[in-house]
């Protein structure tokens, strides 16, 4: 942080982050919710199946101000993520994010959603339930919640299994978080036919957050201590609580109306295409 | 990619040109019968593969189809190149093989008589692959429906996001549901119909969210791969997992119609439309 030579050109390669992003000791939401929450009413179920542990949410109170708190639960230990899935959430996770985002617009509360998955759960049960339908719906809903949301990316924003929780007014991102449409290594072990390219395809993908930000997906990057947020948790979890104030504040100027629309104006605005006359 | 080979391996087979072999039951059969029963096998029922156009062909009233937003078409916006060579050359040879600027195409027309707008995704571009020119398309067409009050109606046929475009190909999957979430506010009818095969990050945003989700016969309709889930679960799965007749029955598709029926079946439903 003290190094501007540092901060101005990132000296990490894609692969690096990508490594960072998954380290064993990087605070996960937990982390947060102990060092920067108070008052959290978590709140369980997704009133059709289950309760799913890999995606918690409820009211909470974050520099004083209430908020609807969601997010992908990553464990540390064996057992956290036995329970917790490694934050890989079921249909019933992203049914029970929805259902409380909705709670949210009930309370006129604002929401946060705190990203970091290795993506939606990939199994027998998943596709039962309706995996692709509940994200689908999420992201659908998303558009139109009368309250502003404002998403974090923490860790790993995993494709649709972050997006679905992830339809921001604004999007924050860690500097050594990363958000791709495809990990790595499933990139290369398809368009290289071989998971061992995973670093070329992580370079590729553009996943890091100075790419993301440089092509207009992110509003935001909050810059992490020294080697990476898992070097000093206090540090990073005060700047994310202040981006997140920060950008509260200048949400709740919008009228519903002026955000309902400035959503549809950013999410219509990504992606880049050629127009022929 | 192994899920666009198909195309390659199939005209490969179609070397005599007077025989198609279904995919299905292998069984041969003449090329005119098979194009005359619409690509469907006139034993098993196996749907196999349309074009966009041809599509088109069966769905609207004579001389009644108007394409729109065509003029838009790939950028290789993160100038991706892996083994095999650059996006820009895949697209590129891809406009040229179908015909067509993107993965999709949209426009407007009668069907038995009624106003719709259509997207109709081209499994043959790249997959069908969801990519900026692909959700652009979409969402236009959407917006289009919007200010003109049409029904709107998606045919989809898509390996998922078009991963040569990283995180821009995954915000289509918001981009488009943006547009869909306009529809639903205004009480204007989305219908989807999910054609074999609509996986990853298309089954995962539009795809799955039409007020009605009709499929065709034996369409894979997924959001894991199948290989990946028999990883993560370390069992064989059963035959039949992840078809249209499986969703059907665990609730997530509305009716499974034969393509010649499409058109009549799209139709009897636009006729209850009284807005």
């Amino acid at each position: 942080m003290t190094d501007k030579k540092k901060t101005k050109k990132p000296a990490l390669s894609a692969w690096e982050i990508v490594s960072i992003s998954r380290h064993p000791k990087r605070p996960i939401l937990q982390n947060y919710l102990s060092l920067i929450v108070k008052n959290f009413v978590e709140f369980h179920g997704d009133r059709y199946y289950s309760d799913d542990k890999a995606m918690i949410g409820g009211f909470a109170e974050i520099g004083g101000q209430k908020v609807m708190l969601i997010g992908h639960n990553k464990g540390k230990k064996v057992n956290e993520n036995l329970e917790r899935n490694f934050g890989m959430a079921k249909p019933d996770g992203y049914r029970k994010a929805l259902r409380l985002m909705k709670l949210a617009e009930r309370f006129n509360v604002p929401i946060v959603t705190i990203i970091d998955t290795p993506g939606a759960f990939p199994g027998l049960e998943a596709e039962e339930r309706g995996q692709a339908e509940a994200i689908a719906k999420n992201l659908t809903e998303m558009a139109s919640i009368e309250v502003p949301i404002i998403s974090v990316v923490i860790g790993e924003g995993g494709s649709g299994g972050a997006l679905g929780i992830g339809v921001g007014d604004k999007i924050l991102m860690l500097s050594n978080a990363i958000y791709s449409v495809i990990s790595p290594e499933g990139c290369a072990s398809i368009l290289w036919r071989d998971a061992k390219y995973a670093p070329d395809a992580a370079n590729a993908l553009n996943l890091t957050a100075s790419d993301l930000l440089r092509h207009g997906v992110i509003d935001e990057i909050i810059s992490e201590p020294g080697e990476g947020a898992h070097t000093n948790y206090k540090a990073i979890a005060e700047s994310a609580k202040k981006s997140v104030l920060k950008n509260l504040e200048i949400l709740k100027k919008l009228s519903i109306e002026e955000l309902i629309q400035s959503r549809f104006e950013k999410y219509s605005g990504m992606g880049k295409f050629s127009v022929n006359k | 990619m192994a899920w666009y080979s198909e195309t390659t391996t199939a005209k490969k087979k179609s070397k005599k040109d007077l025989w198609v072999k279904c995919k299905e039951c292998h069984s041969h059969i003449y090329k005119s019968e098979w194009e005359e029963n619409l690509n469907v096998c006139p034993n098993c029922n196996y749907h196999g593969s349309i074009t966009s156009h041809e599509r088109i062909n069966l769905l609207f009233d004579k001389n009644t189809f108007e394409e729109l937003f065509n003029n838009i078409s790939p950028k290789d916006s993160l100038k991706f190149n892996d083994l095999k060579g650059s996006y820009k050359d895949k697209y590129e040879l891809a406009i040229k093989k179908t015909g067509i600027s993107e993965a999709v195409v949209t426009g407007r027309g009668k069907i038995n008589g009624f106003n719709a707008v259509v997207a109709v995704m081209d499994f043959r571009f790249l997959g069908g692959s969801l990519g900026s020119g692909t959700g652009e398309k979409i969402l236009q067409a959407a917006n289009y429906a919007y200010d003109n009050n049409l029904p709107y109606i998606v045919f989809s046929a898509s390996g998922g996001a078009r991963m040569q475009e990283g995180i821009l190909s995954l915000m289509q999957m918001a981009k488009t549901c943006a547009g869909v979430a306009r529809l639903n506010k205004k009480n204007i009818p989305y219908i989807s119909v999910l054609i074999n095969p609509t996986t990853g990050g298309v089954s995962a945003s539009y795809a799955m969210v039409g007020d009605l989700n009709i499929s065709e016969p034996g369409a894979l309709i997924a959001f894991a791969g199948r290989r990946v889930i028999e990883q993560t679960i370390g069992e064989k799965l059963p035959d039949d997992f992840q078809t249209s007749e499986y969703l059907l029955e665990h609730g997530f598709i509305d009716s499974i119609v034969n393509r010649k029926d499409m058109k009549d079946y799209l139709s009897n439903v636009l006729s209850f439309y009284n807005r």
